[in-house]
């Protein structure tokens, strides 16, 4: 009797764990296409927001390296993508970590002219920075973030790349020193990454056969 | 027919799940920093909640009382979890911000406790309305909630809409305070209590005053009938 009842609870119990895997693995498959085009556009998105769709002519999305550098903190090595004009170096958008934000790490990307200017930077969520205080570093927040645009380390000395509280160039945010600090510091760091390095990312010629960016 | 009515009293009045059986309360004070997160996290709930009740009326002739927790659990995750593909595929930057809470609805109490407490007893129609009206009662907390902490953390109301309803919602924000800088306490979890115990309050004012009316419209009771009150509903 009880070895009936165990049985029959069990192929009713792996019925259902079939069942349910089952409708789980027909809902991944019919939007597995759909989540890659939206992960695909959302970086589309933040891409052109810092380097303008007009400035380049090459694919930005199929068009990027895999780097990696103390400077740069990634915890693991991740994509700069690569902007040209007939496939001359334009611009390159950098990703890059800065370790000492308030709540930890604050994900960014940064782009760069290929003269060194900085056209535009971006956090990159998520983040653990207090709302209403650090997260003004967010561009959906406040303005904070276009203060990097147009400086370079040739406009900026390496002095000046601090908040002003610490005698540098770049405001604090009200209530928040730590996290425009941590930004601050990671922005300057990828600048120099870009100045000894960017000879090497522009290397590789664009139009040879890559996969089609569609990692996630 | 007053049974479906007691239903839905039920699920948005005097069950309600978020302010009577204080049930989920962990989405509840982490994302009502604004409508659009709150009605977000609100319909996702909903949407399992009816589709487990209903899941689960369904087979509730089938399934035998021991191994009834286990698979009630199983569709609740595999529910949640198709919701979240369906998120990522359709709004994903609603998604992005919803983050983890949209796999913690499988752990949100009251899902399964709709499944266990109500839909195992009740017909398909029956906790197919329930799962809704429940889902319906924890939304209009949420939407409360939210309205409540975007208003007084960012002064505005209903910014971002489109990330659920598309381009339609682009103008439906409404900057209600001018350059105001938001009280931060509310914008803050500690504002979401506070928050959700001024709801709480109200409801219970709300109760008091319809108590008293109802006691003042039938002064005498008539021979025979019987009321019962029924106090702490605990599901």
């Amino acid at each position: 009797m009880l070895f009936q009842s165990i049985s029959k609870n069990a192929l009713l119990l792996g019925t259902f764990a079939l069942i349910t895997t089952g409708l789980v693995a027909l809902t991944s498959s019919a939007t597995r296409e759909r989540i890659i085009l939206a992960h695909h556009k959302a970086l589309e998105k933040a891409l052109l927001e810092i380097v303008a769709e007009d400035s380049h002519n090459n694919d930005l999305l199929n068009d990027y390296i895999e780097i990696s550098s103390p400077l740069l903190a990634l915890k693991k090595p991740k994509d700069a993508f690569l902007a040209r004009q007939d496939g001359q170096p334009i611009a390159a958008i950098i990703p890059a970590v800065a370790p000492e934000g308030y709540g930890g790490s604050i994900s960014l990307i940064v782009g760069i002219q290929y003269d060194g200017t900085i056209t535009g930077v971006r956090i990159v969520p998520p983040h653990n920075e207090t709302p209403g205080l650090g997260d003004k570093i967010e561009i959906k927040k406040s303005d904070w973030l276009l203060s990097f645009n147009g400086k370079s380390l040739n406009n900026t000395k390496d002095k000046a790349w601090k908040v002003k509280k610490d005698g540098g160039d770049f405001d604090q945010l009200t209530g928040a020193t730590i996290t425009p600090r941590a930004v601050v510091k990671a922005v300057h760091n990828t600048l120099k990454y870009f100045k000894y390095n960017k000879e090497q990312l522009f290397a590789n010629n664009p139009d040879e056969a890559k996969p089609s960016y569609l990692k996630h | 027919m007053s049974n479906y009515k007691t239903i839905i009293k039920d699920g948005l009045w005097s069950k309600n799940v978020a302010i009577v059986q204080i049930l989920g309360l962990c989405p509840l004070l982490a994302v009502t920093g604004s409508v659009v997160n709150a009605v977000g996290l609100g319909i996702a709930t909903t949407t399992v909640l009816i589709g487990s009740n209903t899941l689960v009326s369904l087979i509730r002739h089938t399934v035998s009382d021991e191994i009834r927790l286990p698979v009630f659990v199983m569709i609740i995750a595999a529910l949640t979890t198709c919701i979240e593909f369906i998120m990522q595929a359709y709004t994903f930057e609603l998604y992005q911000i919803l983050g983890i809470f949209i796999p913690l609805i499988v752990t949100n109490c009251c899902i399964l406790g709709r499944a266990d407490g109500f839909a195992r007893k009740n017909t398909v129609l029956a906790s197919a309305l329930d799962g809704a009206m429940m889902g319906g009662g924890f939304l209009l907390v949420l939407i409360l909630l939210g309205g409540f902490r975007e208003l007084f953390g960012q002064g505005t109301l209903f910014a971002n809409m489109n990330l659920i309803f598309g381009p339609v919602a682009e103008n439906w924000k409404i900057q209600v305070l001018n350059d105001f800088p938001g009280i931060l306490f509310i914008a803050l979890p500690p504002g979401a209590f506070l928050g959700l115990g001024f709801i709480i309050a109200l409801k219970n004012i709300i109760d008091d005053k319809l108590e008293e009316k109802a006691a003042r419209n039938e002064p005498h009771v008539d021979a025979g009938t019987k009321r019962v009150r029924v106090t702490g509903n605990i599901a």
